[in-house]
C-alpha cells in the first residue's frame, strides 16, 4: 500500500531541467558557460580568419629587432640601435615613474584638500570645493593639454636666457632655469666619501622610524605628546650636514650652464614629465579629497568631542584621533584612485611623454605594424601594474582596519 | 549592460569579418562615395578651407579618383589621419584610399602589405630653424632638440642621420603638424623636421616666414604616393592608372581648359586612348570610357594640380624640381597608355 505515496525518485523527465527549480539555474550555467565559449572560439577563429586574410601572422619575433628611435627620457641605457623590447622596457619604466609620483602627489593634495574642505574657514573650505568639483567634472586629457599649454606659452624658451638683452634668468643664485622645455635643476655629483653621508643618511631615517615608536609608546603610556615633527627633522637634517661638512664636502653640485642651443648639464626635468604629473595629480587628488572628507565625516562626531574635552588641540585631534580611524574608510577606494591615476598616465603620449603606451603601443606599433600583438601586450603590462599595486595597497589596508581582539 | 557588450564585440567582429572583402570598387560603388584618408591638416597638400571643403594636392588625388569612378569630384569623405593612425585606418577598411604624404618604404609596402599606385611627389627629409639661431648646416645642429612627429619615417631617418654623423639630439615626440608648429614657434624645439615640403608649408603659414629657414641638406628619399590594401588588384590599378592619367596629360598638353575640345578627337592616338574616344581603356579597369576626360576636366592634370596647390606662384612657393616631367629634366614619368 505504501508504494503509492513514494515519490518518484528514480524517474527523471528533461523538461525538469527548465521546470523544476532545482535543476533551472544549473541549466542556465551551462547553456551561458557554452554561449561564452563559442562566442570567444568564433572571435578567436575570425581574427586569425581576417589575420591569414591580410596575410600576417601572430608573433612576437619583432620585438627582438632594432627598434631605429629615439627615446628622450631614458632611465635605463637605451639607443635607436636596441631592440624593440628595451624601447618597451624604457617606456614601462617612464610609466612607473610618473604614476610613483603622481599617487605620491595626489595622496597629499588628496589629503590636504579634503581636510581644508571642511574647514570653517569659509575661504578656505570654498576654495577647496571649486578646485574639487573643477579637477573632478573636467576630463582628464583636458587639464592635462591645458597644463601642457600653460607651460610652453607661459615660460621662456631657453633662447631667452641668451645674450646681452636677456628676457629671462635663473633662480636660485643661478642654479635652476625654469624654461618650457622643462626645468633644469643641479645635479648631485659623488665623490670619494660620498658613501659614509649616505648611511648616515639612512641610519637617520632608521632613527626617525624609531624615534616614532618611541614616541607613540610614551604616548600610550603617558598622554604626554612629544614635538614630533621637530625632533624628527633634526634626526633627518643634523647628523648628514656634520657627516658632509666633516668628511669635506663629498657631494657636490653640477650646475646647467647655458650652451649651445639650451642649457646642458645638471638634472633636466622633463616638460612632459612634469606636466603629465602635475595634471594627473592634480585630478587624482581631487577625488581622493573627497575620499577623505567622506572619511573624516565618517568617525562620530564624539570622537573629536573627547578629544576636546581631554584637552587636545584641533591639529593634533585631526592628526591622532580623527584622521587614524578615517584611514579605514578612506584606504579602500584610495587603492581605486591609485589604479585610475597609473592607467590615465597612458594619455601621456598627448604631451609627447614616453610611457610605455608611447613607447610600445605607440611607435613600435606604428613602425612594425603589429596592432595585435602590441595591445595584447600592453593590456598585460597594465594589468600586472594594476594588480600589484592593490595587491601592496590591500596588504596596508589590512595593517589598517581594527585589530578584533 | 551585458547584452550590450555582447552585442559590441559582435558589431565590432563582425566589421572585422567586413574588412575582409576585395571588391574596393563595388563597396565604393554601393556606397556612394569614396573613403580617402588624408593629413589632419597641412597646407598645400591637404586642408579645410574657409568654407569646410578639403583642399590640396593629395586632396586632388582623392577627388580624381573620386571623378574616374562617379565623375564627381566631390563624392568623396575626407577622413583626417594623423600619422600615426593612418595605416590602421586603411588595413580596417575605415578609409579605400590613403592620400596622405605617406613615404614608399620597403617595409610599408611588403610587411604591412601596402600598395603603393606611384609616386605623386618625390620629396626628402629637411631642418626648418629660425634665423635668430644663426644655424646654416645640419651639421651645427648638435645638442638641439627637436620637434618630430611619432610614427613617421622622419623618426627614423633623424635617429640615423644624428647617429652617422655622431651628434647628440633631444627628440620631442609630437602627433600633428599643427601640435608642432606650435611647440616650434613657442621655442619649446630648436629645430623641426619633416618632408622638406611639409616644411615649405608650414613656413608658408607662419605670421613672419622670413624669420625661419629650411637647411641645405636633405638627409632622405621620401617618394610619397597614394596607397591601398594589398589584394585588390582591380583597386589598386584604378589609383595607379588615375594618377598616371594625370601625368600622362600634362605630358601630352591635356588640360582642364582643353579637354573638351581634345575629348572631340584629335591626331594623337594617344590622347585619343587616354580620353576614351578611341579604344576601351575605361571599360578594362571597369570604368566608364570617359573616366580620364572627367578627371581631368574636374581636377586638372598633374602640373595644373601642382601649381594649383604647391607650385611657385603660391605662397608655399616649391618649384618642380624633381617633380617636373622627365622630358623637362624632373623624374615624373607615366608608362604609356596603350
Ligand atoms: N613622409 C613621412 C612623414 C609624413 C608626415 O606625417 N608628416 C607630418 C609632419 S609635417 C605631417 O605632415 N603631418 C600632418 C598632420 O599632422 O596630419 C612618412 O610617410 O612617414
Amino acid at each position: 500500500m505504501t508504494t503509492t505515496t513514494d515519490p518518484q525518485t528514480d524517474s527523471f523527465h528533461l523538461s525538469q531541467l527548465l521546470y523544476d527549480s532545482r535543476y533551472r539555474s544549473m541549466t542556465i550555467q551551462v547553456v551561458a558557460l557554452i554561449g561564452f565559449v563559442s562566442l570567444v572560439a568564433w572571435l578567436v577563429s575570425n581574427t586569425i580568419v581576417n589575420l591569414e586574410a591580410l596575410g600576417k601572422n601572430f608573433s612576437f619575433g619583432f620585438l627582438g629587432q632594432r627598434s631605429g628611435y629615439d627615446i628622450n627620457q631614458r632611465l635605463i641605457s637605451y639607443s635607436s640601435d636596441s631592440n624593440h623590447f628595451t624601447a618597451a622596457a624604457v617606456g614601462l619604466l617612464n610609466t612607473l615613474l610618473v604614476a610613483f609620483l603622481g599617487c605620491i602627489l595626489a595622496t597629499v593634495i588628496g589629503v590636504t584638500a579634503g581636510v581644508l574642505r571642511l574647514s570653517r574657514n569659509w575661504i578656505t573650505a570654498k576654495i577647496m570645493t571649486v578646485y574639487i568639483e573643477s579637477f573632478r567634472n573636467i576630463p582628464v586629457l583636458l587639464w592635462i593639454l591645458a597644463f601642457n599649454a600653460v607651460m610652453t606659452e607661459g615660460f621662456p624658451s631657453p633662447r631667452d636666457f641668451k645674450g646681452d638683452n636677456a628676457t629671462a634668468s635663473m633662480l636660485f643664485n643661478d642654479s635652476v632655469a625654469v624654461t618650457n622645455r622643462g626645468i633644469f635643476a643641479p645635479l648631485p655629483i659623488w665623490e670619494n666619501g660620498y658613501q659614509i653621508v649616505v648611511i648616515v643618511f639612512l641610519l637617520s631615517i632608521a632613527a626617525i622610524w624609531a624615534f616614532g615608536r618611541y614616541a607613540k609608546k610614551r604616548q600610550e603610556l603617558t598622554g604626554d605628546i612629544l614635538p614630533v615633527f621637530w625632533i624628527k627633522l633634526a634626526i633627518l637634517v643634523l647628523p648628514v650636514l656634520i657627516a658632509y661638512f666633516v668628511l669635506g664636502r663629498p657631494i657636490g653640485l653640477e650646475y646647467p650652464e647655458l650652451k649651445g642651443f639650451g642649457f646642458k648639464g645638471g638634472l633636466n626635468i622633463r616638460r612632459s614629465l612634469i606636466v603629465l604629473w602635475l595634471a594627473l595629480s592634480f585630478y587624482t587628488g581631487a577625488f581622493i579629497a573627497e575620499n577623505v572628507r567622506a572619511g573624516i565625516l565618517a568617525i562620530s562626531k564624539g570622537q573629536s568631542e573627547a578629544a576636546h574635552a581631554l584637552g587636545i588641540n584641533p591639529k593634533n585631534t585631526m592628526s591622532l584621533v580623527v584622521l587614524p580611524q578615517a584611514l579605514r574608510v578612506i584606504i579602500p577606494p584610495l587603492i581605486s584612485q591609485y589604479l585610475n591615476l597609473t592607467k590615465n598616465s597612458s594619455l601621456a603620449i598627448a604631451v609627447g611623454y614616453m610611457d610605455v603606451r608611447s613607447t610600445l603601443g605607440g611607435i613600435t606599433l606604428n613602425q612594425t605594424g603589429r596592432e595585435l600583438e602590441c595591445m595584447l601586450l600592453l593590456m598585460g603590462i597594465y594589468l600586472l601594474i594594476s594588480l600589484a599595486i592593490s595587491g601592496a595597497m590591500n596588504v596596508y589596508n589590512k595593517s589598517t582596519q581594527l585589530a578584533e581582539r | 549592460m551585458n547584452k550590450s557588450v555582447i552585442f559590441g564585440v559582435l558589431t565590432v567582429a563582425g566589421l572585422a569579418a567586413g574588412t575582409a572583402s576585395a571588391a574596393t570598387l563595388d563597396d565604393v560603388k554601393a556606397r556612394g562615395k569614396l573613403n580617402c584618408g588624408v593629413t589632419t591638416g597641412l597646407a598645400g597638400f591637404a586642408s579645410p578651407d574657409a568654407n569646410g571643403n578639403w583642399e590640396g594636392f593629395d586632396v586632388d588625388v582623392c577627388r580624381a579618383v573620386a571623378t574616374a569612378v562617379f565623375g564627381d569630384p566631390n563624392a568623396v569623405d575626407f577622413t583626417p589621419l594623423t600619422s600615426a593612425t593612418r595605416f590602421s585606418a586603411l588595413a580596417s577598411g575605415e578609409v579605400d584610399l590613403l592620400s596622405r604624404i605617406t613615404t614608399w618604404t620597403f617595409s610599408r609596402d611588403v610587411d604591412l602589405k601596402f600598395e603603393f599606385a606611384g609616386i605623386a611627389f618625390y620629396d626628402g627629409q629637411g631642418f626648418l630653424v629660425p634665423k635668430e639661431l644663426g644655424v646654416s648646416s645640419a651639421k651645427d645642429l648638435d645638442g638641439a632638440t627637436v620637434c618630430i612627429q611619432t610614427g613617421t619615417t622622419t623618426e627614423l631617418n633623424l635617429a640615423d642621420y644624428f647617429r652617422t654623423n655622431k651628434m647628440e639630439y633631444e627628440p620631442v615626440p609630437i602627433e600633428t603638424n599643427a601640435e608642432g608648429q606650435q611647440q616650434y614657434l613657442a621655442g619649446a624645439c630648436d629645430v623641426y623636421t619633416t618632408d622638406s615640403s611639409a616644411l615649405a608649408a608650414t613656413r608658408a603659414t607662419f605670421e613672419n616666414p622670413d624669420e625661419h629657414v629650411v637647411l641645405p641638406e636633405i638627409i632622405s628619399k621620401e617618394p610619397l604616393g597614394p596607397l591601398v590594401r594589398h589584394g585588390d588588384n582591380q583597386w589598386g590599378d584604378i589609383v595607379r592608372w588615375t594618377l598616371n592619367a594625370m601625368i600622362t596629360a600634362e605630358e601630352l598638353g591635356v588640360t582642364s581648359a582643353n579637354v573638351g575640345e581634345l575629348a572631340g578627337g584629335t591626331d594623337n592616338p594617344e590622347i585619343n586612348r587616354l580620353l576614351g574616344t578611341d579604344g576601351n581603356l575605361g571599360e578594362q579597369l571597369g570604368l566608364s570610357a570617359d573616366w580620364a576626360k572627367n578627371i581631368i576636366s574636374s581636377v586638372g592634370n598633374y602640373g595644373e594640380s601642382f601649381a594649383r596647390n604647391v607650385g611657385s606662384e603660391t605662397p608655399i612657393g616649391i618649384a618642380r624640381g624633381l617633380n617636373g616631367l622627365w622630358t623637362e629634366g624632373g623624374l615624373q614619368y607615366s608608362p604609356p597608355f596603350r
